[in-house]
């Protein structure tokens, strides 16, 4: 098996788990800033699909891309200590309020500026915005085949990857030509941890935004001139040549009209009997209606 | 997500206690080695930065992987199949969460692999791989083994055997007692000869109660020296698992721990290689192996004891009868703020008894890249003498505390804590070992009474004393009169001069001495964070009270008395060993 080039695109997103009152803006949007952060669950998967193709075929080398705000550089170290061999950031404020379309334009349009690939994995979709439109779109600008909800590598072959997606009632294993994108369903292996040694070779990574924030210690400074690969490479809008009008709030389309608090109520309820059979008509709807089964 | 290592702040206090900077520089050799290892530290506030990311780490391991899997595994349980013995699934899951997270071999130098961390943050690991499942912590803890190997081995068995720690994941186990060598390891009998055509030490007999028997490497205590009948015919060797030369006759049956193996070997002309000297096996390097075991089970208990607290605390809080939860009632709530003052109080002790243990252990090292300078020599020796008697007394008291929490945690859960329905179930069988293995409470209390006999307590205590701010205040005076009972209760029997007598109350005296010490553990702990004012006041009424018992006792103890206590088939019992 020869060695693969592999991009694992990855998001920060608000940590849903933990969540406070002040969690949205009178707006209907979400108030980031007050929110805790964590890398997106399926992101996570991806990622660990990556390193585990990694682990097979050691020569392989897996990038990780994320967009976002300055913090956001905390995917980047998080994807360093879990493996990854090197990260990118793409960060600028003109970014900002990117929707899906917005979003699969930038990160395409940093895909090409890293280079061939051979997989580009990332989460079936983010806890934030559950669109799961992002691989999919990315896909497309790429003009590459996809497989969504994968669960599992099967095998890898030369140009030729096979896979395993889970889908509402069942599995189903798909082979694609190689270069792909593949978007990772939850129930793919739970991501490894942190490896103690690259935690303690990659704390100290930063952006150059990160480095040049006040109150940056000098050792900081010196360290990332003797050790280049802590410095994470920042990419504007003009490194990857994005045309102004596609990306952040005037690329994006989608707009947020309003949000609702929706509070599930009971409509009507049902008595059964003790009888078999009625048990067994609940049972039947209830598998009708996917509730069980 | 849940992590062992943030939800106990003790941790971070106990790491930053001012000791801590000598062990580190002392341990790092003021950080030169960061410029051949790029994960090495730069200064001091880079490697407890650098602990509290790996031991956060551990605590997500912990949390999300061991604990979960603890039902399991001691369900479960570990398999003999075709001579070897098969983990539970849980417990392969667990090694290799910790394994892939490069957690073996933390304590080892770098240049076999391993994260050079001091025994204080891989001691605090310990406590909570012991919290989150105790069986499986015995599995992850014999990378202690690898320490010896490192302290005695010769440089070429450091560099065959040290690296498969880290790299391979590589299982050890301690493999000293046999069916008439419990306690006594002196009479150890599994005979090592020299085959001089092969160049080649072989071992044969046999081995019994072997946690973690079939591990990858072993280090074995054998009886070299033909003909001899005691400790100094004893030398130890490492048996390497790839000879496939041991049979695993049985697995033991448990109470508790179960997760963890207990096996019984046959060893049939298993080539090994001798470590360190020939007859220096137990004096010298089973005793070193024994000790960390001890500090071992040391952070077992306290992880034990914790976890039965915490158990107790959620139940309590939860489980409501007379129309209000039980945390209400004054008999629950008594319990569980004592049961938390405890954890507390042991938890200062093991981390006063890691540093000591910490601060003898860098000199050591350090004395054999160079000699050491007068003062570091005095040093040396000073907290060599503290860990000789202060890991005995951590052992001692946590594993009987922890014994007590759990008894007290199930107690609160009432016929529930008595099924299987509740981890205090197994918390509660699990913590049973603790007083045995490793040298039993009696034996801890042999060893430690050189602390009470010496005065070596008696001048820490006082030591203590001095750091206390506020010269005044209710519970120094407390502590001061509990001193001096215990100063002349223990010279009272000292000075009888009666070696059976003092074996008599050895255990008191110890637990005396050791109340005390945590009692001043906590006030000092108090004057930085001030959480821990409460715990001190009330920990120091328990020991109070604890230590007006042990001093009637004795005080009104008269050396014939012994007499009334034997049993009048001693004798001849004697005569049949």
């Amino acid at each position: 098996m020869r060695a693969l080039k592999i991009v694992v695109l990855a998001k920060q997103v608000p940590d849903t788990r933990h969540v406070g009152p002040d969690a949205m803006r009178p707006d209907g949007t979400v108030n980031r800033p007050k929110l805790q952060t964590v890398f997106n669950p399926d992101d996570l998967h991806a990622l660990e699909l990556a390193l585990h193709i990694k682990d097979q075929i050691p020569e392989t080398k897996v990038t990780v891309l994320t967009m976002g705000p300055k913090r956001a550089a905390d995917i980047i170290r998080e994807g360093y200590y879990r493996g990854a061999d090197y990260g990118v950031m793409i960060s600028d404020k003109r970014f900002g309020g990117a929707d899906t379309l917005a979003t699969s334009y930038t990160l395409v349009k940093a895909i090409q500026k890293l280079g061939d690939f051979d997989l580009i994995l990332g989460g079936r979709q983010a806890i934030d915005g559950d669109t799961a439109q992002v691989g999919p779109q990315c896909a497309d600008k790429l003009k590459i085949p996809q497989i969504t909800y994968v669960d599992q590598i099967v095998e890898i072959k030369d140009d030729e990857i096979i896979a395993r997606r889970r889908l509402e009632k069942g599995v189903e294993t798909v082979s694609s030509p190689m270069p792909c994108l593949m978007t990772v369903h939850g129930s793919a292996p739970a991501c490894r941890s942190r490896h103690a040694k690259r935690v303690m070779k990659y704390k100290y990574a930063r952006t150059s935004t990160e480095l040049n924030s006040k109150g940056t210690e000098d050792f900081l400074i010196d360290l990332h001139k003797k050790r280049s690969y802590l410095t994470i490479p920042e990419w504007s809008v003009e490194d990857i040549g994005a045309e102004m009008e596609k990306i952040g709030l005037s690329g994006s389309p989608t707009k947020v009209k309003s949000v609702e608090s929706i509070v599930l109520t009971a409509k009507e309820s049902k008595q059964l009997s003790e009888d078999d059979a009625d048990i067994e008509m609940m049972i039947q709807e209830l598998i009708e209606k996917h509730t069980i089964g | 997500m849940d992590n062992f290592y943030t939800d106990t702040p003790d941790f971070k206090f106990h790491l930053e206690d001012p000791l801590v900077k000598k062990i580190v520089s002392l341990k790092e050799r003021n950080f030169n080695e960061s410029e051949s290892f790029d994960f090495a530290p730069l200064n001091h506030d880079d490697a407890i930065d650098t602990y509290e990311k790996i031991l956060e780490i551990v605590g997500e391991i912990c949390a999300d992987i061991i604990a979960s899997n603890a039902e399991g595994v001691d369900l479960e349980g570990p398999h003999l199949v075709n001579n070897e013995v098969i983990y539970a699934e849980g417990t392969n899951a667990d090694y290799k969460a910790l394994y892939d997270a490069g957690l073996i071999g933390m304590a080892l130098p770098r240049k076999y692999g391993g994260l050079n961390f001091p025994l204080l943050p891989y001691v605090m690991a310990a406590e909570m791989v012991a919290r989150a499942d105790a069986g499986f912590a015995n599995i992850w803890g014999l990378q202690d083994c690898a320490e010896t190997i490192y302290e005695f081995g010769s440089e070429e068995q450091k560099e065959k055997y040290l690296p498969r720690f880290n790299r391979d994941g590589a299982t050890a186990a301690m493999v000293l007692t046999e069916p008439d060598a419990g306690s006594d390891l002196q009479s150890v009998k599994l005979k090592a000869t020299f085959d001089e055509n092969e160049n080649i030490w072989k071992l044969n007999g046999v081995k019994r109660f072997i946690t973690n028997g079939d591990a990858d490497i072993s280090l074995v205590l054998a009886r070299s020296e033909e003909g001899t009948i005691d400790a100094r015919g004893l030398s130890m060797f490492i048996y390497d698992r790839n000879s496939r030369a041991v049979q695993v006759r049985h697995l033991e049956k448990k109470l508790g721990i179960k997760g963890s193996p207990t096996c019984e070997l046959v060893f049939k002309d298993a080539p090994a290689e001798l470590v360190g000297k020939e007859r220096f096996g137990l004096i010298k390097y089973v005793m070193a192996l024994m000790n960390s075991a001890r500090l071992g089970v040391g952070a077992q208990s306290v992880g034990i004891a914790d976890a039965a607290y915490r158990e107790a605390l959620k139940y309590a809080e939860d489980r409501a009868q007379f129309g209000k939860v039980i945390v209400r009632f004054p008999a629950v709530y008594e319990m569980i703020t004592n049961m938390r003052v405890r954890v507390d109080a042991l938890r200062a002790l093991l981390y006063e008894t890691t540093r000591f243990v910490d601060m003898q252990k860098v000199y050591e090292d350090l004395m054999k890249e160079r000699s050491l300078e007068k003062e570091e020599r005095l040093e040396m020796k000073a907290f060599a003498k503290l860990s000789n008697v202060f890991t005995p007394l951590i052992k001692l008291v946590a594993s009987e505390a922890c014994n007590s929490i759990a008894y007290d945690s199930l107690q609160i859960h009432g016929g529930t804590g008595f099924m299987k329905d509740f981890p205090i179930e197994r918390i509660y069988r699990d913590a049973r070992i603790t007083s045995i293995y490793e040298g039993t409470t009696q034996l801890q209390a042999v060893a430690a009474i050189k602390g009470v006999t010496t005065g070596i307590f008696l001048d820490q205590i006082k030591k203590y004393d001095l750091e206390v701010s506020d010269k005044n205040c209710e519970i120094r005076t407390k502590l001061h009169k509990m001193t001096e009972a215990y100063e002349s209760i223990s010279s009272r029997v000292i000075d009888l001069d009666n070696n059976e007598l003092l074996d008599f109350h050895s255990r008191r005296l110890v637990e005396m001495a050791g109340n005390i010490v945590m009692g001043y553990l906590l006030v000092l702990s108090g004057q930085r964070e001030e959480r821990f004012l409460k715990s001190a006041k009330l920990f120091v009424n328990l020991a109070n009270s604890e230590n007006r018992e042990r001093y009637e006792y004795i005080n009104s103890f008269e050396p014939s008395d012994l007499n009334l206590y034997k049993l009048a088939e001693f004798e001849e019992l004697e005569e049949q060993v």
